[in-house]
C-alpha cells in the first residue's frame, strides 16, 4: 500500500520531477502569453481577421480565473460550487462509461480474435457503429432507457461507453494478433488449449496496445458524458452546464470559458489516472514496448 | 521402413508442398535413433526449417509418415514430447526468467514447489542462476537463448528440436554455446534435432549430419561423424573435424563431385 503514494515512478530518463514542472509551467506561461498577446494585438491594432477580438469572444484569463468565484444568480453560490458538483456527476456518468465501454471492447476484441470469419463479417458494422453521430443515438438510448425506469445518468454512461468501446476493440484486436507466431508454437508444442494460448500469451501481449486504447478512450468517454446529457435533458452536469451557459454568452462569457476549463481537466484526470495505472502495470517494462 | 527398438523419429517418404505451388520437400526418410545429436544442414529453402517443423507436428506434410515414439507426431505433441528451441529465444517480456522457464511446466499442471524446484535445477544446467528474477530483455542474447534452452529442456521432451538456435549470436557466443549445448546433452540424455547453415557447428556437435539440398528440398547425403566424445575445444583443431567438414561441404556442393580440396580452406 506504501507505494500508492509514489505513482510517477522516479524518471531516469530526463532529469526528474522538478525538470518536468518547471517544463509544464513554462508551456503553460507560453500559452497564456499567446492568448493575452494576440488579444492586446488585435484589439490595439484593430485588426478583424479571422475574426474580431472583443471580451466576449477572447475575454482575459484572469477574468475567466475569477468567475469560478462569482455567483451565476445574484446571492447565490460562486461558480466554483456549483461547477464541482456537475464535474463530480459527469465524472460518475463518464468513469462508468468507461468502465463499460472498457469491458465490452475487450469482450469484443477476444470473440472476434478466435475466429476469422467473425472478424471479417464484424468489424465493418463495429466500425458503422462509430459513423454514426452519438448525437443521433442519445435520444433512443435515453428515451429507450427511460421508459423502463433507468436513471438518466445511467444511460448517458451507456452513451460514453459507446465511444469507449471502440478504441478498446480495435487495438485489443490489433494486440492479440500481434503475438510471434513462434510463441504461438510453442504454446503448441506444450499442448496448451486455445484458452490457455488466449490467457498467458494473447492477453498479456496485447496490454501495451490495451493502454493505448484505454487513453483514447478516457477523454472519448468524458466528451460522450458531456455531450449525452444535452439529449438526456439532465441538468446535473457538466453537459448541463455548457447549455445553460451558452445561453447567456454574449453576456457573461467567462462562465463557459470556466466550465470549458474544468471539462478539460476532468478529462486530463482520467488520462493521467489511465497513464498511471500503465505505468504500474507494465513497471519495468522496456521502452520499445509501444 | 525397419525400425529398431530405440528409434525415437521415424520419417517415411514425407514430402511437402504449400499452396502457391512449391515443393519444399520431396521423399524424406530418415531414422533417428535414441541419444543421436542430428543436425540438418543444406542451403536457404531446402526446407530444413520446415522438415523440423513437420517432426514437431507443428507442419503437416502433405504426403508421408512420421512416427515418434511409436505414435503419430500429433500424439507426440500431445504427451509433451517435444522441446522447441527457434533461432530467437521467444520468451514472454511479461515474465520474469524464473516463470519463463517455468511456462510448460504450468501448462503441463505441475504444483508450485515441483515447478519452483525444476526451474532452479534448469536455472543451474545453463548457468544462469542469480538471474530468476530478471526480464528477459535484460539479458543478452547468448543468454536470452540459454533460459529458451532450459524452458525447452524443463519438462524432460522426449526430443529437442532447435532451429538454428545460434544463428543470431555472434561467433564466439556461439562457439561458447555449442560446447555448453553438448554438456547439457551430455547430461540430460536427450535426442537432438539441430537445424544450422553452419558447416563447422553441425560436425562439431552431431553424431550424424544430414546434408539437403534445394528445390526441391531432398537428402542429398548423411555423414556419420565419429569424432570422439565428449567434444572439446581441441575437437576443433583435431584433423579429422576437418576431413568431417570437407565432408559436410562436398555433399552441399553435389555429392562428393567436387574435387577434395584442401581441409584448412573454410
Amino acid at each position: 500500500m506504501d507505494d500508492v503514494a509514489t505513482p510517477a515512478a522516479p524518471d531516469t530518463s530526463d532529469g526528474g520531477v522538478a525538470r518536468r514542472l518547471a517544463t509544464g509551467v513554462i508551456v503553460l506561461g507560453a500559452l497564456v502569453g499567446l492568448w493575452e498577446g494576440y488579444k492586446w494585438l488585435w484589439q490595439t491594432a484593430g485588426w478583424t481577421w479571422p475574426f474580431a477580438v472583443d471580451d466576449v469572444t477572447m475575454p482575459h484569463l484572469y477574468k475567466v480565473v475569477e468567475a469560478f468565484w462569482q455567483p451565476t444568480t445574484t446571492g447565490g453560490p460562486p461558480l466554483i460550487h456549483s461547477l464541482l458538483s456537475a464535474t463530480w456527476f459527469t465524472g460518475k456518468e463518464a468513469l462508468a462509461g468507461f468502465l463499460l465501454g472498457a469491458l465490452i471492447g475487450f469482450l469484443i476484441a477476444v470473440v472476434l480474435s478466435q475466429s476469422r470469419l467473425l472478424e471479417r463479417g464484424l468489424v465493418p458494422y463495429i466500425v458503422a457503429s462509430q459513423t454514426v453521430p452519438i448525437l443521433a443515438i442519445a435520444p433512443m438510448v435515453v428515451v429507450g432507457l427511460g421508459s423502463k425506469g433507468v436513471a438518466g445518468w445511467k444511460a448517458v454512461a451507456i452513451l460514453a461507453a459507446y465511444l469507449t468501446f471502440f478504441p478498446v476493440a480495435i487495438n485489443t484486436l490489433r494486440g492479440l494478433h500481434s503475438v510471434d507466431p513462434r510463441a504461438v508454437q510453442l504454446m503448441h508444442s506444450y499442448a496448451a488449449s486455445r484458452w490457455r494460448v488466449l490467457w498467458h500469451l494473447r492477453v498479456p501481449a496485447s496490454v501495451p496496445y490495451i493502454f493505448t486504447a484505454l487513453k483514447i478512450s478516457a477523454t472519448a468517454s468524458v466528451i460522450g458524458a458531456i455531450i449525452g446529457e444535452a439529449p438526456a435533458s439532465i441538468q446535473n452536469g457538466l453537459g448541463g452546464a455548457i447549455v445553460n451557459f451558452n445561453q447567456y454568452y454574449s453576456l457573461e462569457p467567462t462562465f463557459l470559458w470556466a466550465t470549458n476549463v474544468v471539462c478539460a481537466a476532468l478529462g486530463i484526470v482520467f488520462f493521467v489516472a489511465v497513464a498511471v495505472t500503465e505505468r504500474l502495470v507494465l513497471r519495468g517494462a522496456p521502452e520499445n514496448i509501444a | 521402413m525397419s525400425q529398431s527398438s530405440d528409434t525415437v523419429v521415424s520419417i517415411s517418404d514425407v514430402s511437402k508442398s504449400f499452396r502457391t505451388g512449391v515443393t519444399a520437400l520431396q521423399g524424406i526418410s530418415l531414422n533417428i535413433r535414441q541419444g543421436e545429436f542430428v543436425s540438418l544442414i543444406g542451403p536457404s529453402g531446402c526446407g530444413k526449417s520446415t522438415l523440423l517443423r513437420i517432426i514437431g507436428d507443428l507442419v503437416q506434410p502433405s504426403a508421408g509418415a512420421v512416427i515418434v515414439n511409436g505414435k503419430s507426431a500429433e500424439q507426440a505433441r500431445l504427451d509433451h514430447d517435444y522441446g522447441i528451441v527457434f533461432q530467437d529465444a521467444v520468451l514472454y517480456d511479461w515474465r520474469t526468467v524464473a516463470r519463463n522457464v517455468s511456462l510448460p511446466l504450468e501448462m503441463l499442471g505441475w504444483d508450485r514447489t515441483k515447478r519452483r524446484a525444476r526451474v532452479k535445477e534448469m536455472l543451474e544446467l545453463v548457468e544462469l542462476t542469480g538471474f530468476e528474477s530478471n526480464r528477459p530483455w535484460q539479458l543478452s542474447g547468448g543468454m536470452q537463448q540459454r533460459v529458451s534452452i532450459a524452458r525447452a529442456l524443463s519438462f524432460d521432451p522426449a526430443l529437442l528440436l532447435m532451429d538454428e538456435p545460434f544463428g543470431a549470436l555472434d561467433e564466439m557466443t556461439r562457439e561458447r554455446l555449442n560446447m555448453e549445448l553438448l554438456q547439457i546433452w551430455e547430461k540430460a540424455r536427450s535426442t537432438v534435432v539441430f537445424v544450422t547453415h553452419s558447416i563447422p557447428e553441425a560436425v562439431y556437435l552431431s553424431t550424424r549430419v544430414v546434408v539437403m539440398s534445394a528445390r526441391p528440398g531432398r537428402i542429398a547425403g548423411v555423414i556419420e561423424v565419429d569424432l570422439p566424445q565428449p567434444r572439446t575445444a581441441e575437437t576443433r583443431e583435431d584433423p579429422r573435424f576437418f576431413e568431417h567438414v570437407t565432408a559436410v561441404r562436398e555433399a552441399l556442393a553435389g555429392g562428393g563431385q567436387m574435387s577434395k580440396s584442401a581441409p584448412e580452406i573454410f
